[in-house]
C-alpha cells in the first residue's frame, strides 16, 4: 500500500469557546492517494469546507493530525507549509476571489508571483494556463468584467498555473448553470486523467460526486459512508 | 514574492483608490512643503552668513584686545581704580578695553601658535570725494591679507602694491557721481582727513574695485596696506610716540589649518596672559544661533504637521487592509509569508510618504524660486549676495528619508494587522 499524499487521523475541529463552542468535525479519518479524485459530499454546514481547509493545511485541527505524504503536518514549520501550499497545492475556493481592478492574467499568475517567478516566465506560464482553459483572449481584461463561467475557468487556471499535484475545489460548479458547470467538471477530470493531478472536490451535487473515484459522505462532523466504486467492483469480481 | 514585485504591487495597490491616496498625500505634502521651505530659508541665510564671514575677515586671524577688568557695564561694582599707565579705549555702554602697547605686541608674538602679530591701525576719514563732486562721510575699513571681498566690479586692493589703491562700497558709486560700477574703476578718489594736531589734508588713491554691501557692519571704503599706512601717518601727525604706538586691538594670525581645539587652546593661553581673542566665526556665531533657533521653531511646526499626516497614513492603510481582507486571505492561503504581507503594506506606506515628500519638495523649490525672484527685486534688493531660499541637497534628501521613515512607522500598525490575518477568517469575510 503506497503512502497517501494526504491523510486525516481522527481529526476534530472546534470553533469558539465555552457556551458558544461548536464542534464542526468530530473525529474524521481518511486517506487520499496520489492521482485519485475524491468527492467530499454532505449537507450545508456539515463540515465539508472545514475538512478541506484542514487537508489543505490552511488550518490546524483541534485534536488529531493531518499527514502530508506520511509526515505529521504539525511538525512542519511555517515556511514549509507556505511552500507546500504555494507549489504543491492548487485552490478553487467556494467564491471566486478574483482581485478587482487587476487583469485576468495578473489574477491567474498570483501563485507564481508569490513564488517569486520572474515576469517573462510568469507571463508565459500564465498564458499557457489560460490557453488550456480557452481564456487566452481575455488575458488583458479586468477579472471582474468576466462572466460567471469565465471567472470560474480563470480561477481553475490560477489553481493549475503552478503545476500542482493536488487541486482542492470547494463547490467548483456551485455558482454556475448546469451547462457551464459541466464544462468546468470536464476540465477538472481531464486534468486528473491526463496530468495525474489529485482532485479533492467538495460538493453537494450528487452528479458531480458520482464522477469521482470515491465519495466521502459527511454529516454533522462525522464521515458516515465512504464509497469506492472501483474497489467495490474489484471486490465483487 | 521578490522585492521588485512587492514594490510594484504596493505602488499599484496605492493607486487603486486614487482619491483616498491623494488626500493622504496632500496631508504629507503640506508638512514636507513647509519643512523644505523653512529649512531652505535657514540654509539660505546661513550660506549668506558664511560668504560674509570671509568678507569680514580671514579664517586664520584673531582680534586680540585687553579687556578692562570689569568689562560688563551692567554688572557695575563701583568705580575702578585709576591706573596712569593704562589708556582706556572705547567706553559708554559698550565693553571697554585697554589699549595695547608695543610691549603687548611683542608678548603676543611669543605666544605658542601665533604666527604673526599686527597692531590694528584704525583710520578715520572725514570724507571721500570724486573730482569736484560732493563730499561724503566714509568709514575706512581694515583689510587683512587672506580676507576676500564680495566684489561687484574690479579687483580687490593689492596689499603688496606701493601705489595707493582702494575699493569703494557699491552704495557710494552713484552719489559720488559715477555712471556705473565699471566707470569708477581706474579713477582717482580724494580722501580727506584731519590730523591729531587739527590740520586738514587729503590723500589721493586709485579705485580698483567695487564691493557688495555686507550683511553685518556698515559699508566701508577698503584701502590697501600702503594707503592705510599713509593715512595713519597723516592722521598721527602731532601725536607723541607713546600715543601713536597705542592700539585698540591687534590682529594675530595662526595656522590656517588649526583645528577648533587648537584655536580654543590659543584663546585660553591669551586669556591667561590677560588678553581676549575673538575670531570672525565667534562674531558670526551668535548670528547663526539666532537664525538656527528660528528655523528650529518653524521646522517644529512642520514636523507636527507631518505627524498629523502620519495618522492619515494609518487611517488610509487600515481602510485598505479592511477592503482587501479577502485578497490578503487568498495570498496567505496560496503560501505568501506574513513577513511579505507586512512588507507589501509597508512599501505602500513608504510610497505614499515618498509621493507626498517628492511633490512637497518640488512645490517648495518652485515656491522658493518665486520668492527669490520676488525678493531680489524688492525687499532684498540692497543685499545682492543674499539668496533667501537655498536648497541644500543633503537636507533635502534628509527630509525625503525622514518623511518616508514617518510613513513607514505609521504603516506598521496596518501592516502588522494584515500580516497577522488568519487566511481562513479572511476567506470567510463578506
Ligand atoms: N469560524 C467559525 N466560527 C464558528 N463556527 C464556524 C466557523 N467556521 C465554520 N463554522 C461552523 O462550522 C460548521 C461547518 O462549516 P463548513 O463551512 O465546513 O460547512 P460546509 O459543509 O462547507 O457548508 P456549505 O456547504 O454551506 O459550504 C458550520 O455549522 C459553521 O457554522
Ligand atoms: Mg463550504
Amino acid at each position: 500500500m503506497p503512502v497517501p499524499v494526504l491523510a486525516a487521523r481522527d481529526v476534530h475541529k472546534s470553533y469558539g469557546q465555552g457556551a458558544t463552542r461548536f464542534d464542526a468535525l468530530k473525529g474524521v479519518s481518511l486517506d487520499v492517494h496520489e492521482g485519485e479524485s475524491v468527492a467530499i459530499v454532505g449537507k450545508s454546514g456539515s463540515g465539508k469546507s472545514t475538512l478541506m481547509h484542514l487537508l489543505a493545511l490552511l488550518d490546524k485541527p483541534t485534536i488529531g493530525a493531518i499527514e502530508l505524504s506520511g509526515r505529521d503536518a504539525a511538525a512542519l514549520n511555517g515556511a514549509v507549509l507556505n511552500k507546500t501550499r504555494n507549489a504543491t497545492f492548487g485552490f478553487v475556493f467556494q467564491q471566486f476571489f478574483l482581485t478587482p481592478g487587476t487583469t485576468v492574467l495578473e489574477n491567474v499568475t498570483l501563485p507564481l508571483r508569490i513564488a517569486g517567478v520572474r515576469g517573462a516566465e510568469r507571463k508565459r506560464r500564465g498564458m499557457a494556463a489560460l490557453a488550456q482553459l480557452e481564456l487566452a483572449d481575455k488575458a488583458k481584461n479586468r477579472a471582474t468584467d468576466l462572466s460567471g463561467g469565465q471567472k470560474q475557468r480563470a480561477v481553475i487556471a490560477r489553481a493549475l498555473v503552478n503545476n500542482p499535484s493536488v487541486i482542492f475545489a470547494d463547490e467548483p460548479t456551485g455558482n454556475l448553470d448546469s451547462a457551464t458547470g459541466k464544462v468546468v467538471e470536464d476540465i477538472l477530470f481531464d486534468l486528473n486523467r491526463t496530468h495525474g493531478i489529485t482532485l479533492i472536490i467538495v460538493t453537494h451535487d450528487e452528479d458531480l460526486a458520482a464522477r469521482c473515484d470515491r465519495r466521502i459522505y459527511v454529516r454533522d462532523g462525522l464521515v458516515v459512508d465512504s464509497l469506492t466504486p472501483t474497489i467495490q467492483k474489484e471486490a465483487l469480481a | 514574492m521578490n522585492a521588485f514585485d512587492l514594490i510594484r504591487s504596493a505602488v499599484g495597490n496605492s493607486l487603486r483608490s486614487k482619491t483616498r491616496t491623494l488626500l493622504t498625500v496632500i496631508a504629507i505634502f503640506i508638512g514636507a512643503f513647509t519643512l523644505t521651505l523653512t529649512t531652505a530659508v535657514g540654509t539660505g541665510i546661513n550660506n549668506y552668513i558664511d560668504s560674509t564671514v570671509s568678507a569680514i575677515g580671514a579664517s586664520d586671524v584673531m582680534t586680540v584686545t585687553i579687556p578692562a577688568e570689569d568689562s560688563n557695564p551692567l554688572a557695575s561694582s563701583g568705580p575702578e581704580e585709576y591706573d596712569p599707565g593704562a589708556t582706556v579705549v572705547g567706553g559708554g555702554m559698550g565693553p571697554s578695553s585697554i589699549a595695547l602697547t608695543p610691549s603687548d605686541i611683542a608678548a603676543l608674538a611669543d605666544v605658542d601658535g601665533v604666527l604673526s602679530v599686527d597692531p590694528a591701525i584704525s583710520v578715520t576719514a572725514d570724507y571721500v570725494q570724486y573730482g569736484d563732486g560732493s563730499q561724503y562721510q566714509a568709514a575706512i575699513g581694515s583689510f587683512i591679507p587672506g580676507m576676500s571681498i564680495d566684489l561687484a566690479a574690479g579687483v580687490a586692493p593689492d596689499m603688496t602694491a606701493t601705489d595707493y589703491e582702494v575699493a569703494l562700497p557699491v552704495s557710494f558709486v552713484e552719489p559720488l557721481g559715477y555712471a556705473g560700477n565699471d566707470t569708477a574703476i581706474g579713477t582717482s578718489i580724494i580722501i580727506g582727513l584731519t590730523s591729531a594736531s587739527g590740520v586738514s589734508s587729503t590723500v589721493t588713491a586709485t579705485v580698483v574695485g567695487i564691493a557688495e554691501a555686507p550683511l553685518v557692519g556698515s559699508a566701508s571704503v577698503i584701502p590697501n596696506e600702503a594707503l592705510t599706512q599713509e593715512l595713519y601717518s597723516v592722521q598721527s601727525a602731532g601725536l607723541t610716540e607713546a600715543q601713536a604706538d597705542s592700539y585698540a586691538a591687534a590682529t594675530v594670525r595662526f595656522d590656517e589649518n588649526a583645528t577648533e581645539t587648537e584655536i580654543n587652546a590659543l584663546k585660553s593661553d591669551l586669556t591667561d596672559l590677560g588678553y581676549s581673542g575673538t575670531t570672525v566665526s565667534d562674531q558670526i556665531g551668535s548670528f547663526r544661533t539666532v537664525i538656527d533657533a528660528i528655523v528650529l521653531v518653524l521646522n517644529g511646526f512642520a514636523i507636527i504637521a507631518l505627524f498629523a499626516a502620519g495618522f492619515g497614513i494609518v487611517n488610509t492603510l487600515l481602510m485598505s487592509v479592511q477592503e482587501r481582507t479577502r485578497e490578503i486571505g487568498l495570498m496567505k492561503a496560496m503560501g505568501m509569508a506574513g513577513s511579505k504581507i507586512f512588507a507589501l503594506f509597508s512599501f505602500e506606506a513608504i510610497f505614499i510618504g515618498f509621493l507626498g515628500s517628492a511633490v512637497g519638495i518640488g512645490a517648495a523649490m518652485l515656491a522658493g524660486l518665486g520668492i527669490n525672484t520676488l525678493l531680489a527685486g524688492g525687499l532684498l534688493a540692497d543685499l545682492p549676495g543674499l539668496t533667501l531660499v537655498a536648497f541644500d541637497p543633503v537636507s533635502t534628501a534628509v527630509i525625503v528619508v525622514a518623511v518616508m521613515a514617518i510613513a513607514f512607522i505609521a504603516g506598521t500598525i496596518p501592516a502588522l494587522r494584515a500580516a497577522r490575518q488568519d487566511p481562513i477568517e479572511s476567506l470567510r469575510y463578506e
